[in-house]
């Protein structure tokens, strides 16, 4: 077994900086600029990218799984720290400082939510804030169905504007601005710093009533970094006030619209705008794919092992006590409705981000088609030859190891191969908790809707999962006795 | 020698066997005949143990039979059943030979067994090396027996060794049989519902119905002193419908 060594280090390196951030374009790019100023500060950097969303990042943050990552004010007031009713940002600090961790000034720019309409329909109807929409009833509205059920979103926002508008219907965010074009619609939300906003030439009108919260970007980082790698922060800590709206927006369009790889964005504007020369990290396709099948098979394999070496006892145990097997498959039932991503998320307060999580995870989900094939297969066995085998007097280890077992391997073994092939599909979500593997070229993909590289981690998945079932399919001729596969003469 | 002492059995709300007492004579052949479900395949699982008695007690070689010597007196005991019973996964000789290598017997004198049984049982021996779907039924039987004569037990028990075959391998086999009983001296104890097949081999006939004996004693005694109305419908049921054409 080859142990990757990134795939051990995460959770207890003492020395580096381990920089997290969200599955969005825009949290990449910032992510990449603390690394490379990290970097350039003179400290080893691990670089945990597109990680779940805003629990898993929190999460991995208290626990120390990565140091810092960015974030937005208007997320730690909603979101993280709900349940706080922080009014004043003043009190956000001092919370934050309660738990350890420290926040950034701002970035410099404000990620709000935003109404936008095409610059030449707003221009023609001289529309330049949301008051002005109440001029025109009939105009056609297209929302995501986030912005249409949240709590700043459109019913709170059309209550405090008073807007007249009818025509309101829900919409997915890239048809939105493909429907900006027909003319399907005319006014869209959006978050400020879209790429889009510059591509498509769209106005964001201004929020006169300030009715969205400040979504202001920052850094949030866990206090005794500042012990650890005091050079390395102060770098990190010159981006504070630095990037305006426009210049996300520009950064955010070169890597969506012009396909430019986030660390080169990065790098330019960290050289451009705070004369810092970075090295941003080459990545060739090689180079990522082998990486990735390194991880995946990590993965994979540790996580069915240990699935087979359980489950098999479990269904065992099941098959000998009619109490337990209820139990044992009503266990193993229940463990697989758990939505996978919820499973991965549970996991990070106990075990942090990274390859631990996902490994227990896809252990979890690998266990009930063993366990069932096992019992099924040695449950199936005709009474008539289990009775003869008891009536020649056999102990019950013997009957196990030599006459149940082997009638009933071809069962167990189509429950390892299905396991399987389950498994390397499900470890493609293992790069949401920073386990890498080929999903996580799906991931980026998603992302930035480059196909491309969605298949460099799809088309490596399902060579391996045939790799791996057309193994089994051969194991099939030693685990099977000969006698099982005979057709009647 | 082997005893049912006021033994009784239920499954479920069903009585398979009501108190019975029986005796089965060493070296002499026992046959227990009666219409399906009348409770005689129940006897012969209650003496090798794959079912407990409810009440009463089974002695086998003059020991209460219980957990703990169970599977010692197994190994005195050879159990055939109607389909055979060999293991799909292993060779006629693998099914054969099971049982004594896992006992630890010494390699030449379970092969000269495997020999002198395959002349008793007329088994082609250079058909031991074939699966159990490789072979007639016929000769899954004769496997079968092997297994069970492989330990050199002094019982054998058979239910409905010949059920399954057709007429003329049956016929065969009666005879091979027969001839194999007289020869080894076993006490032997078989299940039938052929009255036929009952008188062609019992010493000694017990005739059951629902779970109880209706008569005990050899075919003469059935046909010319029934104790029952019963015995005698039985046997005319019995009776050829051949003969009564011709």
């Amino acid at each position: 077994m080859i142990l990757h060594p990134s795939l051990i280090t995460i959770a207890n390196s003492e020395n580096g900086v381990k920089v997290g951030s969200k599955k969005f374009t825009e949290s990449v790019i910032l992510g990449e600029m603390v690394s490379q100023l990290a970097r350039s500060g003179g400290a080893d950097v691990r670089y945990l990218k597109e990680l779940g969303g805003t629990r898993v990042l929190w999460n991995s943050l208290l626990r120390g799984d990565i140091d810092i990552y960015p974030e937005y004010t208007g997320t730690i007031v909603e979101e993280i720290l709900a349940n706080e009713k922080i009014k004043v940002d003043k009190e956000l600090k001092s919370v934050l400082a309660a738990k350890g961790i420290i926040m950034s000034d701002p970035l410099g720019f404000n990620n709000t939510y935003a109404i936008g309409m095409k610059e030449e329909v707003a221009e023609r109807l001289k529309i330049k804030k949301i008051s002005d929409l109440l001029k025109y009833p009939d105009l056609k509205f297209g929302l995501t169905s986030e912005f249409m059920n949240r709590g700043d979103g459109w019913p709170s926002l059309q209550k405090r504007y008073k807007l007249p508008q009818k025509n309101v219907r829900g919409i997915d965010h890239d048809l939105a601005y493909r429907g900006l074009e027909g003319g399907g619609i005319e006014v869209i939300d959006l978050y400020s710093t879209d790429a889009e906003i510059d591509y498509y030439n769209l106005r964001a009108l201004e929020d006169d009533l300030n009715h969205f919260s400040n979504y202001n970007a920052v850094l949030l980082y866990r206090s005794n970094l500042k012990e650890i790698e005091p050079e390395a922060l102060n770098e990190i800590l010159n981006l504070q006030g630095q990037i305006s709206e426009n210049d996300m927006i520009k950064m955010n369009a070169l890597v969506k619209i012009d396909g430019e790889p986030e660390s080169e964005v990065a790098s330019d504007f960290v050289r451009k705008k705070l004369s810092i020369t970075t090295q941003p990290k080459k990545d060739t396709f090689l180079n990522r794919l082998g990486r990735n099948t390194l991880q995946h098979l990590f993965l994979v394999v540790v996580s069915l092992s240990a699935a087979i070496i359980i489950s098999i006892p479990l269904g065992i145990w099941a098959y000998k006590s009619e109490k337990m097997g209820k139990a044992i498959l009503g266990v193993v039932g229940i463990i697989q409705t758990i939505p996978s991503l919820a499973l991965l998320v549970f996991m990070i307060p106990l075990l942090g981000i990274g390859a631990t999580p996902a490994i227990v995870a896809l252990f979890l989900y690998s266990l009930l088609p063993i366990v069932r094939n096992t019992y099924t297969g040695l449950h199936d066995i005709p009474s008539h030859i289990r009775e003869s085998a008891e009536a020649l007097g056999l102990s019950a280890f013997a009957k196990l190891r030599l006459i149940e077992l082997p009638i009933a391997s071809r069962s167990i073994l189509a429950g390892i191969k299905t396991s399987a092939v389950i498994n390397v599909g499900t470890a493609t979500l293992g790069a949401l908790i920073g386990a890498g593997g080929y999903g996580q070229p799906i991931l980026t993909g998603i992302r930035l809707d480059n196909i491309s590289l969605i298949l460099q981690g799809a088309i490596p998945a399902a060579v391996l999962a045939l790799l791996v079932q057309g193994l089994f399919d051969l194991s099939e001729n030693f685990i099977v006795p000969k006698g099982l596969r005979l057709k009647e003469e | 020698m082997i005893k049912l002492e006021k033994v009784s059995k239920e499954f479920g709300s069903t009585t398979a066997l009501y108190q019975t007492t029986l005796e089965f004579l060493p070296q002499s052949t026992t046959v227990i005949i009666g219409p399906s479900g009348c409770g005689k395949s129940t006897i012969l699982r209650l003496i090798i143990g794959l079912i407990k008695p409810d009440g009463g007690v089974v002695y086998v070689e003059g020991e209460v039979l219980d957990e703990d010597n169970l599977n010692f007196l197994r190994h005195k005991m050879g159990y055939v059943i109607q389909e055979g019973g060999l293991f799909p996964h292993l060779t006629a000789k693998e099914n054969v030979l099971l049982m004594a290598k896992c006992l630890g017997n010494g390699r030449t004198e379970i092969e000269d067994r495997m020999v002198e049984l395959c002349k008793l049982t007329k088994f082609p021996v250079d058909a031991l090396d074939r699966y159990p779907v490789q072979i007639s039924g016929g000769q899954r039987q004769r496997v079968s027996l092997m297994r069970a004569l492989m330990l050199n037990p002094d019982i054998l028990l058979l239910d409905e060794p010949l059920g399954a075959l057709d007429p003329l391998v049956r016929f065969e086999l009666q005879n091979d049989l027969r001839e194999i009983f007289q020869r080894l001296g076993k006490t032997v104890i078989m299940v039938t519902h052929d009255i036929g097949e009952a008188g062609f081999f019992g010493d000694k006939i017990v005739l059951l119905k629902d779970g109880q004996i209706v008569q005990l004693g050899n075919i003469t005694d059935l046909v010319n002193n029934p104790s029952d109305p019963f015995v005698t419908s039985f046997i005319n049921a019995q009776r050829t419908r051949l003969e009564s054409i011709i």
